[in-house]
């Protein structure tokens, strides 16, 4: 970021010469400096993985949950601001359990992801706000079928069949390309979500992290929630066999 | 000048009697299905028992659009509960203590919602069976009835609990329908299509659509004058 510093970063009502919002760029790094998440759609369900770098040893397990659940159908896994992304939970909890005091039945993910993407882009266009320092993958499994939403602190809102934010996003991301989303299960997904957590983990930069896994699926009853302490394990010994079975060939290459 | 407002003075559509009591190894809830008009039978198949956790059943009778509303209220709270991944379930001495602040809030602001409630369910490891109504007025005890029920259930039950202690699964549901039976009698806002609430430690189990007629004779009733 040359312009730094060119006044025209302070505020985010504000454009630059060249057509950019320097505030909203800066709450994009933020995102960036965060721990990767990832997300998976397949044929029958959505399944999220978070790799949550422990900052202190002091910290108890389990501290600090970056995946959350919007409503029964519907999840959401961040990358960023935690305190940001809590904020943004609320809101999104409140969209639906508004659209069902409404309707009478759950909010459609593409829905409650636009409407979470209006909210965060209306923080982008004001002096007197900062936009929130915090991406957000949206995924839920309904009558629709399963859907996958990745919304950024300027308000994008896209749908996918895979995502990927944070640190290690690019890694993450050509490994998310190697997988034929559309043929797997949300049982096998999930071990190959978690492999790639292990994968895209600097481990010379942060040396603790703890591997979040949560899915919505048939599997799960349509609800989302984090996966079962089985699966959990099942993937787990997965990621570690797979990163293992990877340096014993880079081993023999030498 | 009469600047004074009414608010809610009397129900509109009603559900009469429900009925509940404790038995060993669990808690049972009956209401019948029935919504009434006045004294016009207007809606044969209204629910008014549902299941509200694992730990926790509610029926109501009053006003069934308050009991429609409170319901919404509570299923949004308990999808709440779940999505904040509290590890503890809304149970059923919780359920009823939070009852008893709403229904006394709406009553301090001449604004009831026109309902008697019982709740059935475990508070922890204990059976709960508790009654809230629209003025706020609040129990707990092994046996508890609302409407007609309280004059003709409980004293059947109590009378039954003098012959035997602790009832049993079967004997607890025998007694529930015959005192659904008698209410079907002498209520004329009750109905013979009911639903069952059993909670035991294992969870909530509802029995919908149960119906009562064939156990009924009404051949008594051309004893009556006016019946016909």
């Amino acid at each position: 970021m040359s312009s730094i510093g060119t006044g025209y970063d302070l505020s985010a009502s504000q454009f630059s010469p060249d057509g950019r919002v320097f505030q909203v760029e800066y709450a994009q790094k933020a995102v960036e400096n965060s721990g990767t998440a990832i997300g998976l759609r397949c044929k029958d369900g959505v399944v999220f993985a978070v790799e949550k770098i422990i900052s202190s040893k002091l910290y108890e397990h389990g501290a600090n949950k970056r995946i959350f659940t919007v409503d029964t159908h519907a999840g959401m896994a961040c990358a960023g601001l935690l305190a940001d992304a809590r904020a943004i939970v609320d809101v999104a909890r409140i969209e639906a359990s508004n659209y069902r005091a409404e309707y009478g039945m759950p909010i459609p993910c593409k829905l409650l992801a636009e409407r979470v993407s209006t909210y965060l882009h209306a923080y982008t266009l004001y002096s007197a706000v900062r936009p929130y320092g915090c991406s957000v993958m949206i995924g839920a499994f309904d009558h629709d079928g399963p859907q996958l939403y990745l919304i950024d602190p300027s308000g994008m809102c896209n749908g996918y069949f895979g995502c990927a934010v944070g640190k290690a996003k690019q890694n993450a991301k050509t490994e998310i390309e190697k997988l034929k989303l559309k043929d797997l299960t949300c049982r096998e997904l999930v071990k190959e979500a978690a492999k790639i957590i292990y994968l895209v983990h600097d481990e010379v930069k942060d040396r603790h992290f703890e591997m979040e896994l949560s899915w919505v699926c048939e599997e799960s009853g349509g609800l989302h929630q984090l996966v079962p302490e089985t699966v959990y394990k099942e993937a787990e010994r997965y990621a570690k066999a797979a990163l293992e079975e990877d340096s014993s060939d880079e081993d023999e290459e030498m | 000048m009469n600047t004074g407002k009414s608010h809610t003075m009397y129900p509109s559509t009603s559900g009469t009697s429900v009925v509940g009591l404790v038995y060993d190894g669990g808690v049972m809830l009956a209401a019948d299905s029935l919504g009434s008009y006045g004294s016009l039978a207007r809606f044969r198949d209204v629910k008014r028992l549902f299941k509200v956790t694992d730990k926790a059943a509610l029926a109501c009778s009053g006003d069934i659009a308050d009991y429609q509303f409170i319901r919404e209220v509570i299923e949004q709270k308990v999808r709440d509960d779940v999505c904040g991944g509290y590890t503890r379930e809304l149970n059923a001495g919780a359920l009823h203590c939070w009852l008893t602040r709403v229904l006394y809030n709406r009553r301090s602001r001449f604004d009831p919602l026109w309902l008697e409630c019982v709740v059935a369910g475990y508070k922890d490891d204990e059976p709960f069976l508790g009654y809230v109504d629209k003025i706020g007025t609040a129990f707990e005890a092994k046996e508890v009835a609302t409407g007609f029920g309280l004059h003709f259930a409980v004293p059947m039950i109590r009378e039954a609990r003098e012959k035997k202690q602790n009832l049993s699964c079967d004997e607890a549901r025998k007694l529930l329908t015959e005192c659904l039976k008698v209410l079907y009698y002498r209520d004329c806002r009750a109905h013979f299509k009911y639903q069952l609430a059993d909670i035991t430690p294992e969870g909530v189990t509802i029995h919908d659509d149960l119906n009562l007629k064939k156990e009924t004779n009404w051949e008594v009733a051309n004893y009556i004058s006016g019946y016909e």
